[in-house]
């Protein structure tokens, strides 16, 4: 009787949701600098809605996200970024 | 000396005239109180991204400046009282880069593109 291959330690769990490393887009090589008058720049991190995407969506480090953060905040108030899209 | 950026977002309904003459007489009350002002630029009539006191429009203007703080506190008040001013903002930063700001830089670009363009249309005829 061939013996079952599925013992409880090769059992096929069930695959992780597949994630690759993403590297932050400001930590390579002269990375582009925040600046609150780059809207350009800061669009691409705001969503359709123009709310700010959360970095585990958009691999960015923690003290790069709060500079971004600062950056976004500053634009909104000189009416360079909206607050919200309706 | 500290180092700022100051942004000024004036009135549509103004000439881009008095906008520099708005942006000199700051740059003349720095220089009195002992400060210095590096670059400045003025970014146009641009569209604001919602609407301020029922105005769409408004004139941005960017200073860099180099002065004691008391020089830049007076140049704020009277900017509040300055009908003309919509919205100001004084940032104080590490160091001032006189390389134009990335909304200059890109209209630079586009147009030089455009010209690159017209001039490849005029050769093909």
């Amino acid at each position: 009787m061939m013996t079952s291959k599925f013992t409880i330690s090769n059992l096929p769990s069930r695959r992780p949701f597949a994630r690759r490393r993403k590297v932050c887009p400001f930590s390579g090589d002269q990375p582009p600098k925040i600046d609150f008058k780059d809207v350009k720049l800061l669009q691409r991190y705001l969503s359709e809605k123009g709310k700010i995407v959360p970095s585990r969506i958009t691999a960015v480090s923690q003290k790069k996200q709060r500079e971004l953060a600062k950056a976004i905040k500053r634009a909104r108030v000189l009416a360079l970024l909206p607050y919200h899209v309706v | 000396m500290p180092f700022y950026e100051h942004i000024i977002i004036s009135r549509p309904d103004i000439s881009p005239q008095q906008v520099d003459e708005l942006v000199e007489g700051v740059t003349t009350l720095i220089t009195q109180k002992g400060g210095k002002v590096g670059k400045v630029e003025y970014w146009g009539l641009r569209n604001l991204a919602y609407r301020i006191n029922k105005t769409r429009k408004g004139h941005y203007s960017l200073i860099n400046i180099d002065a004691p703080a008391p020089a830049v506190h007076e140049m704020e008040r009277l900017q509040r009282i300055n009908e003309n001013v919509m919205l100001y903002m004084t940032i104080a930063v590490d160091e001032l880069d006189e390389s134009p700001s990335p909304i200059l830089a890109r209209r630079e670009r586009d147009e030089k593109k455009q010209r690159a363009r017209a001039e490849s249309n005029e050769m093909e005829y």
